[in-house]
């Protein structure tokens, strides 16, 4: 079968232990204000326009199948969304944009194309601890593509971590735990409707299935991530939801805490809506704060990945 | 935007403040030295052109065989040059009459009014020259030399046809203004004095058989030699005459003490072999100032492996408590400013653009293996890294060996000095240089004690005269090749009719054509070498760097007679990722996809993709396999690059005098700038004028998927049968953030090495601050950057030099 990722990225050292080939698996059921990765998150192939990188030949207009594409009075592409059939499967624009202004994001695979662009990156893993990352988007939103992608990894003894947002149904959690040999697993607000305005869903799902991890012993094997978001992560209160919590999470023991970071450049490429209104990262001193509560509860905290 | 903004502002801010606050000497003494040493400007001192001609004009035995003559101008030079001591030094000796003073060698090269003005005025690297040096050079040194130089004699012994090629820039000529050297000192140096020399100088000369066929060449060689090897006793003692009556004068106490123990070592050293730490770099030093005073070699003169041969010394002086770790650092530290102090000599025309630096590429080599094959790397390993780290000079430059078995502490602690960014060190695969010594021949023990020089070049140190003769610029044969013989720019047949692009029906007749090419353009640059390497035995012996190089004593021959025990010549490759890139277009649009004509394709470049071509060049810059991406499409025939040139280059018979082997290196030092100015477009898509890749590089900004991807690239081309090849890659400062980064990055370092990897070095710089630095150059004097197998001040450099670094692709993650 075949699964639907954005991007695939070798040599990654912020995504588990050791070097690692993180796979970016496209779609997730979260609609984080502040998401990083928003070409994650609609299930579907979609275009992403570089303006930079346009130099207007219009070669994009007079190949589209469609006509689904046309430049606005200030030169900028445009698209007729319900013409265009990119979320189908044309790729015509992408396929004859000389420049890659024009580029399509999401694509389907086979785990087999998946394990031949890993097993080339084999030699860096074994001296280093690394393997394999699946993020995303949700992983855990393609769950039979993932397990199979998951078995063949272990099929051939690579490595394997899941960056996660632990939103998914607990028996996908059940049948995919036993396959990852490392979490990264995502906290975000412990109020459950400040968790639902900021990221469009609740937390409960998140929590249980963190809860499962830890009781069936794989506590020690959770990395937890905490997104540092200006005025909505990193208030004294949420920190406090959550380090009422975590003792209660048997073997957990480490956490990133991961500073925010400006990224509506992304967004505009990809005609989506940014609803951060703040846009410098949180301060040094902010972080060492957050770090400090968090050691307080006898975790090993690193900020950044 | 605007909070932005802000964080970029400051991440620049704290960037430019580490690199600030790196520098760290040790005292105030080395302060003031390096401060001196950093901030003096480079001039020309007419003091050596002026006693050597004066010599030749008046006390040349002109009967007497060359290398005597030249013996005795080397004695008479070292009679007569003035002895400066920098104030507060703890090692005396310097190449020229002060510090960053520059002598000339107008016997090799004889310095033009013209080009002493175009040297005073140039706005990157001038050397300032002053008029008396002028007139001197007007009335004196010009009309003597004209004619006579080395420079000269090459030039009207070459055949037009290498002219003619030269012009058209399908090569450079290392030779015709600096003489050969490319040499790395070994143990010999640290274990044997002058009158140790000399015993078997004499020894030599008594079992000399008259019989010999070569008998009189021998005995002149060994009497020569015999003359240096005074020579230097004498500069020896005329410092320690002069030191001694500087402690005489001298108010201050503990510097009196000072002066009066440096006369004692020099009166000791280099007399004879240097019993401790201190006189084991006195020792060197003097031998370093003579090789570079005797001539201006390629890459001055190199200690080698120094961690090695100083450990003992140090070892033994910390025992018996003559010396703390302190103490050493000190020496160490003033020891490192006299290498800065000798700023490379004045390059004009082509080998200034070539090698466009100040930097005179001595490349102290740490850490690998020992003789025995064990680990080599020592407390005094570690110790010179920190010296590195704190000095942050221009020069000297290192090397780091790393070996399977050297421990990950000592790469950790490498890469831990790269992260404030200044390029050095660059990391080297021992293991790899073994292989390389071993299938060219050497035995096991001498592949052990090698290391590498000047950029990236292996060779049997102490032993091996590997000597790099020229540039060689694939792009550009290539683009002959697609004019059939033509050269576009000169508007000049330098080539050979290798047939018209548009009749070949596929690529392999395409790549046949650009062989038979590269074939006819080595033929012609093969025989050039063969002569100069005669002109230079011939003209220019070098007893003194003889005695120093085994087993030119042993075997009565000089160094550029082949008296080396092993004796090599170099071809350098450049533009690998050019001419990969855009073979690989050819083949792609061309043959395989047929999504334009040859002829298209033929005009486009002609057109240098202006017009309705800027599409092409986009698709041909975003939508081609480039080498770098870990896409065999295009790695394969950059491996296959490799081969052919290896196999074609070694295909030739060892050179008539030195019997030296011929083999391959890819590397550049700056010369990509120049051969990308002369090369037309290139059907990567590359505009006319524009740099050439460097080295084993991909094409600027053309490596898209990652470190790991171009490690992977370039792995799989055959390294082990090239002298060495060059890999630069650019990383943003985040990367360094923290030691687990810093782990990680070790890994990758010998996982590429596994792979087969030859060498990386890193420039830890953002683009920001490169930018912000060519709009702000008077702010930004210190900011040092990798350019090839050295670094170099980033302001200093020439604008389109600047543009290529800062063209190359940033790898954000490692």
């Amino acid at each position: 079968m075949k699964g639907l990722i954005f991007d695939i990225k070798r040599f990654a050292i912020h995504d588990g232990p050791g070097i690692r080939t993180t796979i970016f698996l496209k779609g997730c059921p979260l609609r984080c204000w502040w998401c990083h990765n928003p070409e994650g998150i609609f299930p579907k192939p979609q275009l992403m326009y570089f303006e930079y990188k346009c130099i207007h030949c219009y070669t994009c207009v007079n190949v589209c199948p469609k006509k689904a594409i046309y430049f606005d009075d200030g030169g900028i592409q445009r698209i007729k969304e319900e013409l265009c059939s990119v979320s189908e499967g044309c790729r015509v624009c992408e396929e004859y944009c000389p420049t890659t202004a024009t580029t399509i994001v999401g694509r389907w695979i086979t785990v087999e194309e998946i394990m031949e662009i890993v097993e080339r990156d084999r030699q860096f893993f074994e001296d280093s601890g690394g393997g394999v990352t699946f993020s995303g988007g949700e992983p855990l939103y393609q769950p039979k593509f993932l397990k199979e992608a998951l078995q063949e990894a272990k099929k051939r003894y690579i490595h394997t971590t899941l960056d996660t947002s632990g939103y998914a149904p607990l028996d996908v959690m059940k049948s995919i735990a036993p396959l990852v040999d490392i979490f990264l697993y995502d906290i975000k607000l412990w109020d459950e409707k400040e968790h639902t305005l900021y990221t469009g869903v609740k937390n409960d799902l998140i929590k249980k299935n963190l809860q499962f991890l830890a009781d069936s012993g794989r506590g020690e094997d959770v990395y937890l991530r905490f997104p540092v978001i200006p005025g909505i992560t990193d208030t004294n209160k949420n920190i406090k939801g959550w380090l009422s919590f975590i003792p209660k999470l048997r073997g957990i023991k480490r956490i990133h805490i991961l500073p925010f970071h400006d990224v509506s450049e992304k967004y505009r490429r990809l005609r989506m809506e940014y609803k951060m209104k703040i846009h410098a990262s949180p301060s040094k001193e902010k972080l060492k704060e957050i770090k400090e509560m968090f050691e307080s509860i006898g975790l090993e905290v690193i900020i950044g990945g | 935007m605007e909070n932005v903004m802000v964080m970029k502002k400051s991440s620049l801010e704290e960037e430019i403040k580490r690199r600030k606050e790196s520098v760290n000497p040790l005292n105030e003494r080395i302060a003031k030295l390096r401060e001196e040493s950093v901030n003096k400007e480079v001039s020309i001192s007419v003091e050596r052109a002026k006693i050597i001609t004066e010599f030749y004009k008046n006390y040349c035995p002109c009967d007497e065989p060359v290398a005597i003559q030249r013996a005795l101008a080397f004695k008479y030079l070292m009679e007569h040059v003035s002895l400066p001591v920098e104030d507060g030094q703890l090692i005396v000796g310097l190449r020229g009459t002060g510090v960053k003073e520059v002598p000339t060698y107008p016997e090799i090269t004889v310095h033009s009014e013209e080009d002493l003005e175009i040297l005073d005025t140039r706005e990157n690297m001038p050397y300032r020259v002053d008029d008396e040096t002028r007139r001197i050079y007007r009335e004196e040194i010009i009309p003597f030399w004209k004619g006579r130089s080395m420079r000269d004699i090459i030039f009207s012994e070459l055949p037009e046809e290498w002219k003619v090629a030269y012009e058209a820039g399908v090569w450079t000529e290392f030779m015709e203004q600096r003489a050969p050297g490319h040499t790395a000192g070994g143990e010999r140096i640290f274990r044997m004095g002058i009158l140790d020399i000399k015993k078997e100088i004499k020894e030599k000369m008594k079992s000399l058989d008259e019989g010999d066929p070569e008998y009189k060449e021998k005995m002149a060689e060994l009497k020569a030699m015999d003359i240096v090897a005074d020579a230097i006793l004498i500069y020896a003692e005329r410092y320690a005459e002069k030191l001694e009556n500087m402690a005489k004068e001298e108010k201050d106490e503990k510097r009196k003490e000072e002066l009066k123990k440096m006369a004692e070592i020099c009166r000791w050293v280099p007399a004879h072999a240097p019993r401790n730490f201190w006189e084991a770099l006195q020792h060197y030093w003097f031998i370093h100032v003579g090789v570079t005073y005797e001539t201006n070699p390629w890459d001055s003169f190199n200690p080698g492996r120094i961690d090695q041969h100083l450990y003992p010394f140090y070892k033994k002086d910390i025992e018996e408590g003559r010396l703390t770790r302190e103490k050493a650092k000190e020496l160490l530290q003033a020891f490192w400013l006299k290498f800065n102090n000798q700023p490379a000599v004045p390059k004009v025309g082509v080998t200034a653009e070539e090698s466009f630096t100040y930097n005179d590429f001595s490349k102290l080599n740490v850490g690998g293996l020992k003789i025995d094959g064990s680990d080599g790397v020592n407390e005094l390993s570690y110790l010179i890294l920190e010296v590195l780290g704190d000095m942050r000079t221009l020069q000297p430059n290192t090397a780091v060996l790393v070996s399977d078995k050297n421990p990950d502490e000592f790469l950790i602690k490498a890469l831990k000095i790269v992260a404030p960014g200044f390029g050095e060190p660059p990391f080297f695969n021992f293991d790899r240089v073994i292989l390389r010594m071993l299938r060219q021949g050497k035995s096991l023990e001498d592949a052990r004690t090698s290391g590498v020089s000047g950029c990236v070049e292996t060779g049997a140190f102490g032993k091996e005269a590997y000597i790099l003769t020229g540039y060689f610029n694939l792009p550009k044969i290539l683009e002959i090749t697609l004019n059939n013989g033509y050269d576009p720019r000169t508007k000049k047949k330098v080539g050979i009719e290798t047939g018209d692009p548009r009749e070949f029906k596929s690529f392999e007749e395409l790549w046949n054509a650009f062989i038979r090419q590269v074939k006819y353009f080595l033929d012609i640059k093969m025989r050039g070498n063969d002569k100069i390497e005669e002109l230079y035995a011939k003209f220019l012996p070098v007893p003194f760097l003889s005695l120093w190089i085994e087993d030119c004593v042993k075997n009565a021959k000089d160094y550029n007679a082949g008296g080396a025990r092993y004796n090599t010549q170099y071809i350098q490759v450049v533009g690998l990722g050019t001419l990969t890139d855009s073979l690989t277009a050819l083949k792609y649009h061309v043959f395989d996809k047929k999504t334009i004509t040859m002829e298209e394709f033929l005009r486009a470049l002609s057109e240098n993709f202006e017009g309705r071509y800027e599409i092409l060049r986009q698709i041909l810059l975003n939508k081609t396999p480039k080498f770098g991406n870990d896409d065999d499409y295009a790695d394969d025939i950059a491996k296959r690059i490799v081969d052919v040139m290896v196999n074609l280059i070694e295909s030739y018979p060892p050179s008539p005098v030195r019997k030296a082997s011929k083999r391959a290196y890819f590397l550049p030092t700056t010369v990509h700038v120049y051969f990308g100015k002369v090369t037309g477009a290139t059907p990567d898509g590359r505009k006319a004028g524009v740099p050439v890749s460097e080295g084993i590089s991909p094409v600027q900004g053309m490596d898209k998927k990652g470190i790991a991807a171009v490690f992977r690239s370039v792995a799989k081309c055959d390294w082990d049968k090239t002298g060495g090849a060059l890999l630069n890659q650019k990383l943003t400062p985040d990367i360094f953030e923290n030691d687990e980064n810093i782990k990680k990055l070790a890994q990758l370092i010998r996982v590429f090495f596994r792979m087969g990897g030859h060498h990386v070095q890193f420039n830890v710089v953002s683009k920001e601050l490169l930018e912000e630095a060519q709009e702000k150059p008077r702010e930004f004097q210190d900011l040092m950057v990798r350019v090839a197998g050295y670094s170099d001040y980033f302001v200093n450099l020439p604008k389109g030099l600047q543009d290529e670094i800062i063209a190359r692709t940033e790898q954000k993650e490692v």
